[in-house]
């Protein structure tokens, strides 16, 4: 491999690592806002209660 | 004041301001898909097709690339301008956001812009950086501008203060994106290869092709990171505002 081909090599292999490395942190991040809405959903939204008694209902 | 959004927005309250879905005609997976195909191709373009250059040999290749993410750079500081003024005279509450996100990808196509440079600059002049050289300069002034942008950003509060300083700032930048682009043409001694004349490009054939196709897949790759920066982005905005509704 000549001197130019490496520099070359280099150049492109860094606008890949740059192009990973912001869809990365992009992803990071939509997983946090993920994690973020999960548990904001689980404090607002009210949990079904298992002990409650449900009430009868007339069937056919 | 209340006001009926268009396409699949909902209704908002302007004097919030807050940033809503916008609908787009050109949905994120095929984008995805559109920027992986024409990549991959350029790539293929770029090592197996087109001809080494008789004058500065292989190292030319870097010129597909290096080309490309400059005016795509520009491309994206003009977007986060053109978003700023749409901020200043229609009061578009996408616009603050959508402006900041553009200045974004300038700022990382920017960076890319300086190292492809300065790998080529290595090769071909035999040193990283040449303060000597307008055009470089004027790119590095240009990129120190934006990126002194987020400074100003992150130190003021959110708020319609925020958007209308952060707007004025990225319409001021615009000015230098033409003084870049014209410093090499203007500069009485230079170095940095001209590839765009006054009479057309300074290339054809397969060149030309390769170099078409690698523009068209940075400005849709810069797209595609764009939407998907975007959607984070209004994301988190709806997520603090419906925090602050529940709180």
């Amino acid at each position: 491999m000549t001197t130019a081909e490496k520099y070359v090599t280099a150049a492109y292999c860094v606008v890949f690592a740059l192009v990973l490395l912001y869809v990365v942190i992009i992803a990071l991040k939509l997983q946090r806002l993920e994690r973020e809405v999960d548990a904001f959903a689980t404090r607002t939204v009210p949990q079904p209660d298992e002990d409650e008694e449900r009430e009868p209902a007339q069937v056919g | 004041m209340w006001r009926l959004s268009r396409g699949r927005e909902p209704l908002q309250n302007c004097d919030n301001c807050a940033p809503v879905e916008r609908s787009y005609r050109i949905p994120l997976p095929a984008l995805a898909v559109a920027s992986l195909v024409l990549v991959t191709t350029a790539l293929a373009l770029v090592f197996f097709v087109a001809p080494t250059d008789a004058d500065q040999g292989f190292s030319q290749r870097i010129f597909y690339f290096h080309v490309s993410i400059a005016f795509t750079a520009y491309l994206c500081f003009g977007l986060g301008a053109w978003k700023a003024l749409l901020h200043l005279w229609k009061r578009d509450p996408n616009a603050d956001l959508e402006s900041y996100v553009g200045i974004h990808q300038g700022v990382i196509f920017g960076s890319l812009v300086l190292l492809t440079g300065s790998i080529w600059a290595r090769i071909s002049w035999g040193h990283w950086w040449l303060w000597s050289e307008n055009q470089l300069v004027l790119f590095l002034v240009l990129f120190l501008f934006y990126a002194a942008y987020f400074m100003l950003r992150f130190s003021v509060d959110a708020g319609p203060q925020r958007a209308n300083l952060c707007a004025v700032y990225a319409l001021f930048g615009v000015v230098l994106i033409p003084v870049s682009f014209l410093a090499i043409r203007l500069a009485q001694r230079f170095i940095h290869p001209i590839v765009f004349t006054r009479h057309g490009a300074a290339f054809g054939g397969w060149i030309m092709v390769t170099y078409l196709v690698s523009q068209a897949a940075m400005i849709v790759l810069a797209y595609t990171l764009y939407r998907v920066e975007l959607s984070g982005k209004r994301l988190d905005a709806r997520l603090r505002e419906l925090r602050r509704a529940f709180a």
